[in-house]
C-alpha cells in the first residue's frame, strides 16, 4: 500500500515552482505537477510571440519538461471560466467604479486557494504546493500563520492574506526557508530547464502591462460598462470629454486628450457624476 | 503500431530511399512500393487503384473532399451532420465565411442521422453531402448505404469520413455507392501522418494546394513511401482480422459495460448498442465532470479520453454529446474507453476496480450529484 502523501504542485513554468516540485519529490512526496490555464490570448490580447509568461504554450512546455525530468505526472487544468468570473470581471468592474483593483489577491483567495484546492481533492491529493517565498506554520493554539520568507527581497506573504485557515492547513511552501539565489542554484545543480528563466512581474493576464489597452480590448469583446462624461478642471472649467472613467488613474498625465499650455494631472475620478477632475498638482 | 507494419516500412527509410517520381532504378523501386500500396488499399475497399489519393491523414483527406467539391463550382450548398469531427466542421465553418451555405443535420439520442432528413434538405444548389461513417466519440455507425442511395438519385456527390470505421467494419465503396471516402492509418495500428482519399472515377475535385504533378496533379508533393506502405499493410491486417476482432471486442465491450453497470450506479451508455463499432465504449458517470475522472484514471495507469483528443482540455461538454441531446449533468461526465487488440479481461477488471473508489470520491465532492 502506498503510504506516500500526494501533493498537487501549482506550476507556472518559472524556476520557483519548478524547484518547489523538485524539493517535494526529494522529500518523499508523491508529486503531481499542474499548470492552471487561466486565460486565452484570444481574450486578453497582447502579442503571443513576445510574451513568455504563464498560460502560454512555452510556459506549459517548460512545466512538462521539468516534470518529466523529476518523473512526475503533469496536467494542464483549464480554469479559465472560474478565473474570468472571479478575477477578470472583478478587475474590469473595479476600474469602472473608479477604483484600482488588486487581481492577484483575488486570484489567490478565489482561484488558487479555492478552485485549485478542489481540483487537488478530486485527484485524491493530501496537499497543494506553490513556489511562493513564504512560510506556513501552525502555532501552539492550532491556528495557521503565514510568515515572511527568509529572502527579504522576495517576500510574497502579503498577497496571501486572503487565504483561509482550512486552505492553509493543506498547503506546502517549500521555498520559504530559501534565498532566491539558493533556489536558482538548486535548479542549476539539477539542470532544470527553467534555471535561468527571468521572473514575471505585474498582472499575469495583462501581458504588456498596458491595462488601458486591456480594458479597451476586453470591452470590445465583452461589451462595455463605460459611461462617457466630462473632463473638468478643479477650477470648474470643462476641458473636454472622455469615454469612461475606468481609463483614467490618479496622477495620470498622458492620454487625457486635452491641449493645455501647462501639464495637467488627473486629481480624482467621480463615479457618480462620471467626471474626471484634472489640475496642476503633480504630487499625488 | 503493429511491429509487423514497422518492419514492412523500414526498408523505405534507408535502403529503398528513392523518390518515386525519379526515372532511375532507385526511384523505380520506390515507385513500385507506392503502386503496390495503392493497389492493396484499393482492393480492401473494393475500389480501383487510380481511385486512391494518398494524403497526410484524415484531416487532409476531409479538407480535400470538402474544398475539392466546393471549389468545383457545382453548387453553393453542403449538407453535413452536427456530430462530425472538427476536420469536417472547421472547413465547413470556413466555407460559410466564404459564402457557402451549410446545413448541419441533427441526430437522435443515439447519434444517428435520419436519411429522410438528408432527402428533405437536398436542393438544386446542393453540391455535396458529407456524413461520417462511424462517430469517433460514441462509435455509432450511420446508415451510409441509405444516405448514399439518396445522393446518387439526386445526383449529389456523397463523401464519408471513415477514419474511425475503416478496418473495423466492412466498407465496400462500390456496394455503398460512395463518391468520396476519407481514411487514415493511425486508428488501425498504422503510422500517423498518412491517409488516403477514395475518389470514384469520374468525380473531379479541385486540388487543395499546388506544385508538382503527383497524383495526377490532384495532390502535389513527394510521396510518403514508407507511410503508404505502412497504411496498406495496416489495412490488410485489419481486414484479415476483422471478423475475429469484431467478435472478441464485442464480447469484451459487453463484459465491461455489464461489469461497470453492476458495480457503479447512475451510469448512462452513450450511443447505440447495436449500430456501433464495438471497441468504442462511451459511458457517462452522472454528476461529475470528465477531467477529474480522466486524470484520476491516468494516475492509476489507465488512459482514456473524453470528447476527442483534439478537444480535450475544454470543460464544455463535447459537441457530439450536445447534438445527441444529452443533459449537461450527463454530458460532462462522459468518458470514452477505447478497447483494442491487446485488451484483456484482466485489464478490464482492473479498470473497474480502480473506477469504483474514484467515482465514489468525486461524487462525494460534487455539488450537483444526489444519490438516487
Amino acid at each position: 500500500m502506498n503510504a506516500k502523501q500526494k501533493v498537487l504542485v501549482a506550476m507556472s513554468g518559472g524556476v520557483d515552482s519548478s524547484v518547489a516540485a523538485l524539493l517535494l519529490k526529494e522529500q518523499g512526496y508523491d508529486v503531481i505537477g499542474a499548470h492552471m490555464k487561466l486565460w486565452d490570448y484570444v481574450d486578453v490580447g497582447a502579442d503571443i510571440y513576445k510574451d513568455g509568461r504563464c498560460c502560454t504554450i512555452d510556459s506549459i512546455t517548460d512545466c512538462r519538461i521539468v516534470c518529466d525530468s523529476i518523473d512526475a505526472p503533469f496536467y494542464v487544468l483549464n480554469m479559465s471560466k472560474e478565473f474570468k468570473a472571479t478575477v477578470i470581471d472583478d478587475f474590469v468592474s473595479e476600474y469602472h467604479k473608479g477604483r484600482t483593483p488588486n487581481p492577484c489577491v483575488r486570484c489567490n483567495s478565489d482561484v488558487k486557494w479555492n478552485e485549485f484546492l478542489h481540483k487537488a481533492e478530486k485527484l485524491g491529493c493530501d496537499y497543494i504546493a506553490t513556489g511562493h517565498y513564504a512560510i506556513i506554520e501552525q502555532s501552539s493554539s492550532g491556528r495557521w500563520h503565514i510568515r515572511k520568507g527568509i529572502d527579504d527581497t522576495r517576500d510574497q506573504s502579503y498577497v496571501l492574506w486572503g487565504v483561509t485557515q482550512q486552505a492553509l492547513s493543506k498547503t506546502l511552501m517549500p521555498l520559504g526557508n530559501l534565498l532566491k539565489s539558493e533556489v536558482r542554484e538548486i535548479a542549476h545543480k539539477h539542470k532544470l530547464r527553467t534555471a535561468d528563466k527571468p521572473e514575471s512581474r505585474e498582472i499575469c493576464f495583462v501581458a504588456d502591462n498596458n491595462y488601458r489597452r486591456f480594458l479597451r480590448d476586453w470591452e470590445e469583446k465583452h461589451g462595455s460598462e463605460s459611461v462617457p462624461g466630462q473632463i473638468v478642471h478643479e477650477n470648474g472649467e470643462v476641458m473636454g470629454e472622455h469615454n469612461g472613467i475606468a481609463h483614467f488613474t490618479v496622477g495620470q498625465r498622458k492620454g487625457l486628450g486635452i491641449t493645455h499650455p501647462t501639464p495637467l494631472y488627473v486629481q480624482r475620478v467621480e463615479v457618480d457624476t462620471h467626471r474626471v477632475i484634472v489640475g496642476d498638482n503633480d504630487s499625488l | 503500431m503493429h511491429e509487423e507494419i514497422v518492419k514492412e516500412m523500414l526498408p523505405y527509410f534507408c535502403e529503398h530511399y528513392g523518390n518515386p517520381s525519379s526515372i532511375h532504378k532507385i526511384g523505380r523501386v520506390a515507385h513500385n512500393a507506392i503502386h503496390n500500396a495503392r493497389k492493396k488499399i484499393a482492393s480492401l475497399i473494393n475500389a480501383e487503384p487510380e481511385e486512391i489519393l494518398l494524403t497526410s491523414g484524415g484531416t487532409e483527406s476531409n479538407n480535400a473532399a470538402l474544398y475539392g467539391i466546393a471549389y468545383s463550382k457545382k453548387g453553393n450548398h453542403i449538407i453535413t451532420s452536427s456530430i462530425e469531427h472538427e476536420a469536417i466542421l472547421e472547413p465547413c465553418k470556413q466555407l460559410e465565411k466564404e459564402g457557402f451555405k451549410i446545413t448541419y443535420l441533427s441526430v437522435d439520442n443515439q447519434g444517428l442521422v435520419n436519411p429522410d432528413d438528408v432527402k428533405k434538405n437536398i436542393s438544386y444548389d446542393t453540391c455535396l453531402v458529407s456524413i461520417m461513417f462511424a462517430n469517433n466519440e460514441v462509435g455509432t455507425i450511420q446508415p451510409i448505404e441509405k444516405i448514399s442511395k439518396i445522393c446518387r438519385q439526386k445526383q449529389v456527390a456523397f463523401h464519408s469520413d471513415a477514419v474511425q470505421a475503416i478496418g473495423k467494419t466492412l466498407i465496400d465503396v462500390k456496394k455503398l455507392n460512395t463518391d468520396l471516402l476519407s481514411i487514415s492509418g493511425h486508428k488501425i495500428y498504422g503510422p500517423k501522418g498518412i491517409g488516403a482519399l477514395f475518389i470514384r472515377q469520374g468525380v473531379k475535385i479541385a486540388p487543395l494546394f499546388y506544385g508538382g504533378s503527383h497524383e495526377k496533379k490532384r495532390r502535389p508533393g513527394t510521396e510518403n513511401v514508407a507511410g503508404a506502405v505502412g497504411l496498406a499493410q495496416a489495412l490488410e491486417i485489419a481486414s484479415q482480422r476483422m471478423e475475429q476482432d469484431h467478435k472478441k471486442l464485442s464480447e469484451l465491450a459487453d463484459y465491461f459495460i455489464d461489469k461497470v453497470d453492476s458495480a457503479i450506479t447512475d451510469v448512462a451508455f452513450n450511443g447505440s448498442r447495436e449500430k456501433r463499432i464495438p471497441q468504442t465504449v462511451n459511458l457517462s458517470f452522472i454528476g461529475i465532470e470528465g477531467e477529474s475522472i480522466l486524470l484520476s484514471l491516468d494516475l492509476e495507469g489507465i488512459a482514456c479520453s473524453s470528447g476527442s483528443a483534439c478537444t480535450s482540455g475544454s470543460t464544455e461538454p463535447s459537441h457530439v454529446m450536445t447534438a445527441m441531446g444529452k443533459p449537461k449533468i450527463e454530458a460532462q461526465g462522459a468518458i470514452r474507453f477505447s478497447l483494442g487488440r491487446s485488451t484483456t479481461l484482466e485489464q478490464l477488471d482492473y479498470v473497474v476496480e480502480k473506477l469504483i473508489p474514484i467515482i465514489e470520491r468525486l461524487r462525494s465532492l460534487s455539488p450537483v450529484y444526489e444519490k438516487g
